[in-house]
This record gives structure tokens, C-alpha cells and sequence, in this order.
């Protein structure tokens, strides 16, 4: 029987795998994935399409990872059933695997709102390898394409279908790109790059309906938005976000909310059972409570944490926040925690300087870091997580945080040398 | 493992670090055709942090528990297990800039193209590190930690 079961093999069903094995070397892992080739890296997907990244690039781990170590990698099937009194998870076709500790790792699935004529053929989503497969041909012979949303993904799937040549239209609900991320002054800047880019971008506004080609009405040929306007487009990409994939455990008793609730072991409410990834709620440092993150970085991390509680390494998960990179359309910046606070109370500083398009924010809370957006010197923003995550009071030096030459010179030296001499 | 570690009360700034840095990364390694016929020039791994009078050099700490690793979206960060090194992959890296979010140092830079990162190596092809054989000062010292 194995020992250990993954149900997903993402970036957190691979981080459970290397934590497992840095603590039980033996004990037989057995991962499912409904993916074929599943350790490549889901980012990655936009530069694949951009023709930028080829399947060879995007794997974040090589093609001998499970065979070095030992995994059992169920491929390319798809877990269907758990039953938790008997401890088997049943796959498609009806087989059981047996487990002592259980990941449950299977991610998230593309938001679809409901758009009438989102069944046509040339809308796509843009979550797995398969989908990034048949959008990268069916480019080849489109010109215009409508993206739905402006966060992350829409972000990322514009710059690519620019990339290819193709015309770009971005609807967003929102009044702002990206405004989960940036405050409207940061998002003005990254707004002004993409349109400099050829994108159209229109904010306020949703697709209300795709509409068919007069020869063939499965096609399609139009996204109608909110206010009439029909776009003319091959192709209609929905990148709006992802839900957690929890089908498998309805009707257990593993607890649910908007993902699976877990304790920072990572384990969820049934001993023994684990959750990670998209699909959990994991912990959020800066406001103190578990949520849903969908970010690499952070299904990685704890995934890991699964891993070495599942191995009986004891560790607890020190948690994440909204946290993005982005590269998108060659401007660099990064959003960390509450970046655009809507209430009060908070402590805003920032340095704007529109000539070279550099933009700094902070966002305190009692002399606290709990937001941050850099764009374009984005090179020491990691400093400031480290602030951020360590709480540390920046009463006596915050003004310097923002300057243009910040570093580490400018902490108090105390400060720095303890961080220096750590890690 | 060995760690690069400033002694900032020795620093005195002169920036000759940085300089033998980029020659090392360099292709020609040559300080003349370094900073004058290799265009982008390549770039210091490191960086001359000042706030006068306080200056000190730093880089990469090679994490024992690297946050770039666990966060790096392309698998290019990994952790070296027998050298203890945190190894690059420029063939791999995406430039997502994920590791800088995460560094504590603020030691990962954007290399000049634009489209990946840099940071020190440790100079793993000689046996001292080039910024801490040219400092005229010994305000850089290679030394054994212990995880």
C-alpha cells in the first residue's frame, strides 16, 4: 500500500514530493495527475504561446523527477472519489489506490461567468498545457482576439497574443487593470505601456455575448460588450481567474469554505488528510486570517509544509499574501499585500516620479509594512517583504524605504547585521 | 558550506568588488575589454550598498532554506545539496522577477538583457570568489557556516 497519495502534481503535489523525500527516503509515494506531462510550470503557459518558451523550457522539473524519486506517477488519469472511512481514493475506471497520509493538491479551474456563446469554438481558457496546446494552433491563422479580465492571466495573455502579431481588445469589469494588485496610479502606468502595445483595453465593461459567423454559427466571430459595442475576433480567450477544484471531497467530512480550510500543518479537518495549492485556504500573514491565494510561489511552499508534516517532520506553514512579480509588456513591478487600502487607518507613503516611470508605495499600519507596490526598480522590494514578513516597526526610518537608493545601508544596523548574519 | 561575509567596519567603498565581479562575468576576463568592448558590459553579481559613513558589499547568501528556491516559478533556482549552492539556470529562467520579490537581501538583480536574472555564483570555478580576492581591504571574507 503506499504510504503517501497526491492527488495533483502541480507545484504543490512537487513540493510535497521533495519534502517527503528529505525526510522518509522509502516510503512509497504515489502521485495522480490528469496531465500527461505534469511537471512544467503553469506561469509558464503565456510564454509558451508567445512562442518565447518551448515544453522543454516550461518544465520546472526535469523528466526524470518521480523515477529519482520513486514516485508512482499515475498519468494522465484523474482521481474521482475518496473514501476516507476505508482510506482508498478511486480513480476513473474504477480502481482504488490505497493511502496512509493524503495531499490533496488538484489546483483550480478556469472562472467561467456565464456568457451566452462561451461553447463556441475559438473561446479558450488558459490554465493547462492541453488548453495552451490547442490555443497556440488555432493562433496561427487568427488576427483579433478578445481577452476577458485584466488581472494576472488577462495580463499575461494579451502580452503573448501581441507578441504573435495578433489584435488585442482586454474587457475588464473593473474600472482599472490589474486592480486587485495596484491602485489606480500604478495601474495608469501599466495601462499606458499596453496600449502603447497596440492593446485596446476597455475597463467598466463585460462581454455580455459571443456571437457565431453568418456561415457558421459555432464559430465565433463577435464579443458583444455591456454598452452594445460588437468587437469582430477569432478568438475569445476568458482569463479571469480560477475556483478551487473541491468535487472530489463533497460529501466527506473534510471541511470546506470557499477551498478546503486547513490548520498551518496544512492538514484539514479529517487526521491525516492534507490539502494544498489553489484548491486550499491557507494562512495570509499580512491580514491575519486563512484565504485562497492562487500563486505558485505559495502552492509550492505549502505543498512542502504537507510534505514533511505528511513524512512526520513537524513544521508549520509561516503563510503568504497576495504576492506578484509581474514582467508583463517589459514593465517589471511587484504588488505585495494591501497595496490600495479601501479604509482608514492605514499610513500611506509613495514616491512617484512619472519622468522615469518609477513608482514606489508603502502602505503601514502602526508603523507596520503591510502593502507594497514597486514598478520599475523593483530590485530591493524583496528587502521590504522581509520587513513586511518579519513585522518589523520601521518607525525611524520609513522615509528612507522609498527613497531612490534604498538598500540595505539604510536599515538601522542592528537590524542588518542580525539579517545579514542570518539565512 | 562557505559564505561570503562583509566586515563593514573595513569597507571603505572603493567599489573594486564590483569591478572584479563583472570582469569574472565577463567573457572575454579581461578588465579592458570588459568594461570597454563588451556591449551590454556584463554586470556586477554583486552590489556596493553605501549610506556614508557605512558601506559593505553585498550578495547572494546562498539561503539555507532559500526562499527564491520555493518561489521561482521556472525551476532555474535550485538548491545545490552537495555544494550547498543556490544554482541559477539562465537557459530556464523566465525573468518573472518572483525571486527578487522573495529575496531578503535584495541581492538578485535584473541582468542587463532584461530577460533573466544574475546573481553571485560564488565564482564556483575558482577557489576565492574574485571580489574577495581583490579586496584591497579584506572587508570580504570567505568563511565555513554551518547550516
Amino acid at each position: 500500500m503506499p504510504k503517501y497519495v497526491i492527488i495533483g502534481a502541480s507545484a504543490a503535489g512537487i513540493g510535497a514530493v521533495e519534502a517527503i523525500r528529505e525526510v522518509d527516503p522509502v516510503g512509497t509515494i504515489t502521485v495522480i495527475s490528469e496531465e500527461l506531462c505534469p511537471q512544467y510550470s503553469r506561469p509558464m503557459i503565456s510564454d509558451f504561446i508567445s512562442g518565447k518558451a518551448t515544453l522543454e523550457k516550461m518544465k520546472c522539473r526535469d523528466d526524470r523527477f518521480w523515477e529519482k524519486n520513486e514516485v508512482q506517477a499515475l498519468t494522465g488519469r484523474t482521481a474521482v472519489r475518496l473514501n476516507l472511512a476505508d482510506r482508498y481514493v478511486e480513480l476513473d475506471g474504477g480502481d482504488r489506490v490505497n493511502f496512509e497520509k493524503l495531499l490533496l493538491a488538484t489546483g483550480g479551474k478556469p472562472f467561467i461567468p456565464k456568457i451566452e456563446g462561451a461553447d463556441k469554438e475559438g473561446v479558450f481558457t488558459f490554465t493547462t498545457f492541453s488548453d495552451a496546446e490547442r490555443l497556440a494552433k488555432k493562433i496561427e491563422s487568427a488576427k483579433r482576439a478578445v481577452v476577458i479580465g485584466a488581472g494576472l492571466i488577462g495580463v499575461s495573455v494579451a502580452e503573448a497574443l501581441t507578441k504573435r502579431g495578433l489584435e488585442v481588445t482586454m474587457v475588464e469589469v473593473k474600472d482599472k487593470i490589474l486592480s486587485l494588485i495596484l491602485d489606480p496610479a500604478a495601474s495608469e502606468m501599466v495601462e499606458n505601456v499596453i496600449r502603447k502595445a497596440g492593446v485596446t483595453i476597455v475597463t467598466g465593461q463585460m462581454v455580455q455575448r459571443i456571437l457565431g459567423k453568418p456561415e457558421d454559427a459555432n464559430v465565433v466571430d463577435s464579443a458583444v460588450l455591456t454598452h452594445g459595442d460588437q468587437v469582430p475576433c477569432d478568438l475569445v480567450i476568458i482569463a479571469i481567474g480560477v475556483v478551487p477544484r473541491m468535487e472530489i471531497v463533497a460529501g466527506t467530512d473534510v471541511k470546506t469554505n470557499r477551498g478546503i480550510i486547513v490548520d498551518k500543518s496544512m492538514q484539514t479537518s479529517v487526521p491525516d488528510v492534507y490539502a494544498s495549492g489553489d484548491v486550499a485556504e491557507a494562512y495570509d500573514f499580512v491580514l491575519n486570517e486563512n484565504r485562497l491565494l492562487a500563486l505558485w510561489p505559495l502552492a509550492q511552499l505549502e505543498g512542502r509544509v504537507a510534505g514533511y508534516n505528511m513524512a512526520g517532520k513537524k513544521a508549520d506553514y509561516t503563510g503568504g499574501t497576495s504576492m506578484s512579480a509581474l514582467k508583463y509588456f517589459g514593465i517589471p513591478l511587484i504588488s505585495v499585500g494591501i497595496a490600495n487600502p479601501k479604509e482608514d487607518g492605514y499610513e500611506v507613503l509613495v514616491k512617484h516620479d512619472p519622468e522615469k516611470s518609477l513608482y514606489k508605495k508603502l502602505v503601514l499600519k502602526d508603523n507596520v509594512i503591510v502593502g507594497m507596490i514597486f514598478v520599475n526598480d523593483i530590485e530591493r522590494a524583496g528587502i521590504i517583504f522581509h520587513l513586511m514578513k518579519n513585522c518589523v516597526n520601521v518607525k525611524k526610518f520609513k522615509q528612507e524605504l522609498i527613497s531612490e537608493n534604498f538598500g540595505l545601508a539604510m536599515l538601522p544596523s542592528r537590524l542588518r547585521k542580525k539579517m545579514c548574519l542570518e539565512g | 558550506m562557505k559564505r561570503i561575509i562583509a566586515k563593514e567596519e573595513v569597507c571603505m567603498g572603493c567599489g573594486l568588488c564590483e569591478v572584479y565581479c563583472t570582469v569574472q562575468h565577463s567573457k572575454s576576463k579581461d578588465i579592458i575589454k570588459a568594461y570597454n568592448r563588451e556591449h551590454p558590459r556584463p554586470l556586477s553579481r554583486i552590489r556596493l550598498e553605501t549610506n556614508r559613513p557605512v558601506s559593505f558589499t553585498i550578495q547572494c547568501r546562498h539561503c539555507e532554506d532559500a526562499p527564491c528556491v520555493t518561489a521561482c516559478l521556472s525551476g532555474a533556482m535550485r538548491k545545490d545539496e552537495e555544494t550547498g549552492l543556490v544554482t541559477h539556470d539562465e537557459e530556464k529562467c523566465m525573468g518573472c522577477w518572483t525571486c527578487i520579490m522573495v529575496c531578503s537581501y535584495g541581492a538578485i538583480k535584473m541582468d542587463v538583457s532584461g530577460k533573466v536574472i544574475a546573481k553571485c555564483d560564488l565564482c564556483s570555478e575558482l577557489d576565492v570568489p574574485a571580489c574577495v580576492a581583490n579586496c584591497p581591504n579584506g572587508a570580504l571574507v570567505l568563511q565555513e557556516v554551518t547550516p
